[in-house]
């Protein structure tokens, strides 16, 4: 216990939090809007953002961004990647609602059930990931995507300039500009998500139907659209949250999702799943407690601090801090 | 209107569950000692499948005892799990938390700060995870069943990363030099050789009776396969007594078990004990054959692994269970070349099932029965299934006993699958 320690850098600790835990905001807000319409636990959303992160690095090398872009040309090009990154996770959430989801719910399948196809498709997803220099040598494309699919079990870095500038200091914490736009994107994405659940016709149709499916389609709410939407404004949101995560972090691999799905899947849990604010209260609040937890017991138990809470809080308060309600007048 | 939809899924099971009841109603009907000499020939087949290392099944490149002592515990894996997923219906994720605390234990034990034997520390670790069993299960047990499996997967990797993050448990090195069961060298038995298309006895190529070595897995993989074959008859007493049948009640609906009587969390906490208890053997014994053990041994993905064998043969069915095993542990030992397509191909195992056919490859009978019997209570609310056919699949227990209504055979025996 570095009691000492925590104190002594509880701003730093603290504001490094803040911005992990906006990431893991944007992530759980896959998991809450897609619980809040099919009382289901999307598995494989943590690969739909995972799909994200390699997104946007290709984007950024098909454009031919490297470590001398600078200035405006940086910020174009990363706003490039992380509207490429948004379009792919959400089609991959669209064709995870189709091939994995839809089959069952025409079916009538019980809940475990869809949770273990949820879960095949989850090592589907990151294994084709991992397998995809297999996969091209076995169509014989190895020479045509060249360095897309080399090294496909490794680690791939951010290929622009990383280093950051400290903006301005924090209760002696010095803010970089990445930290703040993590931070103002994630929150930005965030209101933008709520009103549009919220004040849109669209948005109307999707609480409608997180209220009563049967009711909501029988006064004419297309409730396999709605679910489709609710996919796909997941799945771009966990795009946008990559490309932040790529800012902060600069690598991915393959199984990066998996760690980050859980984590995630917590704060909406923290929160209080199928609440849109509770996954914003809840990833902000375990992205601080996590980095607590790490400056507390040291580094290493920093993922443990976050599987612990994840526990306590299904046990003592399984409706989260805010409470459960997509349906709800609150939203 | 709703004809093609009442003959459509009747006419998809058809083919699958014909084969087996068949099968199954054959091998109901031959007499209780053919039965028993039929399991006694089994085993015997399955104790001598090392020596004999058969051409076609037998592993190319990899040793063949080795390859069946995974399998063997993959078996003890997957009917541990069945207890807790297929007879009580707790989704468990966190499967191989259990199976390193088993091995741990004994690592720690006989090892890595005390020399207890071997014979000493297996029944310890057992105790251990039962009791890690309990732990879990005791608050986690109350909470709904998806989150349930998410809490059991938090469980699953608070395990891997405390055996990582602990200086005294070998942190990421692990632990080595773990003993070997006590030896009684008595005899040399022959393998035998294939090579030449006709078998021969190979006498330069024998396996000592009983002498476990690092070279020979044999015998510990007759070890295992005697567990196997203790805990398949005792899965069997259980499930066939009160317990199972509470378990049973409690899969199907909670509250009505509740109503009824059935004290549901305890029978919940005690189906997670034994699991727990048959996963600690499983990985006491993996740690014994390995003499060594690391954190890396204990991944999701194996649990994840375990899930499948279980889903894959069919969740309440122990030989669902032992089949989904033997498909799991050996068919990516038989192909080596796919090795790296192996989680892939398991993926879209798990999506194919869980879309085309939920019940697994060999459902229980009891989920075979009541598919029956609502396809055909839905076929007589639209009228087209006479009265006959509904008392028949009612069973024994709604049938009255003056009614000479035509039953067959295979419904009137056995009430419980």
């Amino acid at each position: 216990m570095h009691f000492q320690y925590v104190f002594d850098n509880f701003a730093s600790l603290f504001i490094g939090g803040l911005v992990f835990g906006s990431v893991y905001a944007l992530i759980a807000l896959g998991y809450t809007m897609v619980y809040g319409v099919l009382q289901l636990i999307n598995f494989a959303h943590s690969e739909v953002f995972m799909f994200g992160t390699f997104a946007t690095v290709w984007a950024l090398w098909l454009i031919g961004a490297d470590a001398t872009t600078m200035g405006v040309a940086l910020v174009l090009s990363i706003a490039f990647a992380m509207v490429a990154s948004m379009i792919t996770s959400g089609g991959v959430a669209l064709l995870l609602e189709r091939v994995a989801y839809r089959p069952l719910l025409k079916r009538g399948a019980p809940r475990l059930i869809a949770l273990i196809s949820a879960i095949g498709a989850s090592f589907v997803l990151s294994e084709a990931m991992g397998l995809r220099g297999a996969i091209a040598s076995a169509l014989g494309l190895s020479d045509t995507l060249g360095r897309y699919v080399a090294r496909s079990r490794e680690n791939l870095g951010m290929p622009t300039d990383r280093t950051t500038t400290v903006q301005f200091e924090l209760f002696g914490y010095g803010v970089t500009n990445v930290n703040i736009i993590v931070v103002v994107s994630a929150v930005l994405m965030m209101v933008a998500a709520d009103q549009f659940i919220r004040r849109t016709r669209t948005g109307r149709g999707i609480r409608a139907v997180a209220q009563d499916p049967e009711t909501a389609s029988l006064m004419g709410v297309n409730s396999t659209r709605v679910i489709q939407i609710t996919f796909l404004i997941g799945g771009m949101l966990a795009g946008a949250a990559a490309t932040l995560y790529m800012l902060h972090i600069g690598a991915t691999r393959y199984n990066a999702g998996f760690l980050l799905g859980v984590k995630a899947f917590t704060a909406a849990v923290l929160g209080g799943i199928g609440n849109l604010r509770g996954a914003l209260v809840g990833g902000l609040v375990l992205g601080v407690a996590e980095g607590l937890g790490a400056g507390l017991f040291g580094n290493e138990w920093r993922h443990v601090v976050a599987f612990v809470l994840l526990i306590l809080i299904l046990l003592f308060r399984p409706t989260g801090l805010l409470g459960e309600s997509l349906g709800k007048a609150r939203a | 209107m709703s004809e093609t939809t009442t003959t459509r899924p009747a006419a998809r099971m058809s083919w699958a569950s014909s084969l087996r009841s068949s099968l199954g109603s054959r091998l109901r009907r031959t007499p209780r000692w053919a039965q028993f000499l039929l399991m006694v020939a089994l085993a015997l087949f399955c104790y001598l499948l090392p020596l004999l290392e058969p051409p076609v099944i037998s592993t190319p490149g990899t040793d063949f005892g080795a390859v069946l002592f995974t399998v063997s515990i993959y078996v003890l894996v997957a009917v541990g799990l069945n207890i807790v997923v297929g007879y009580a219906g707790l989704l468990d994720l966190g499967y191989v938390g259990f199976y390193a605390i088993g091995a741990y234990t004994v690592g720690v034990l006989t090892s890595h700060h005390a020399t207890w034997p071997w014979l000493l520390s297996l029944p310890a670790a057992l105790v251990v995870t039962m009791i890690s069993g309990v732990l879990l299960g005791w608050p986690t047990l109350r909470v709904r069943g998806d989150y349930l499996a998410i809490v059991t997967l938090g469980f699953g990797e608070i395990v891997r990363l405390t055996l990582i993050n602990s200086e005294w448990l070998g942190d990421a090195r692990g632990i080595s030099s773990i003993p070997a069961p006590p030896s009684l060298p008595l005899f040399e038995i022959p393998h035998l050789d294939w090579s030449t298309g006709v078998p021969l006895v190979d006498f330069s190529d024998t396996t000592t009776f009983i002498e476990f070595g690092v070279t020979d897995p044999v015998p510990f993989y007759w070890l295992a396969l005697t567990l196997v074959i203790l805990v398949l008859l005792a899965d069997k007493r259980i499930k066939n007594s009160r317990v199972g049948r509470s378990w049973e009640a409690t899969r199907e609906d909670e509250d009505a078990a509740e109503l009824m009587g059935v004290p549901t969390f305890r029978f919940k906490l005690l189906a997670f004990a034994l699991g727990a208890f048959v996963g600690g053997i499983a990985g006491s014994m993996f740690a014994t054959r390995q003499t060594f053990i690391n954190p890396e041994s204990f991944t999701l993905l194996i649990s994840i692994l375990f899930l499948s064998a279980v889903v894959l043969g069919g969740q309440g069915n122990r030989w669902g269970a032992v089949i989904g095993a033997i498909v799991v542990a050996y068919l990516p030992e038989r192909f080596r070349g796919f090795e790296q397509w192996r989680v892939l191909v398991f993926g879209i195992a798990l999506m194919l099932l869980a879309i085309y056919r939920p019940q697994g490859l060999l459902p229980p009978r009891r989920t075979v029965r009541a598919q029956r019997m609502e396809e055909e209570s839905q076929a007589l609310e639209v009228g087209e299934a006479d009265p006959d056919a509904e008392l028949a699949t009612a069973g024994p227990v709604a049938r009255n006993p003056v009614d000479d209504a035509p039953v067959p055979p295979d419904e009137e025996r056995s009430p419980r699958g």
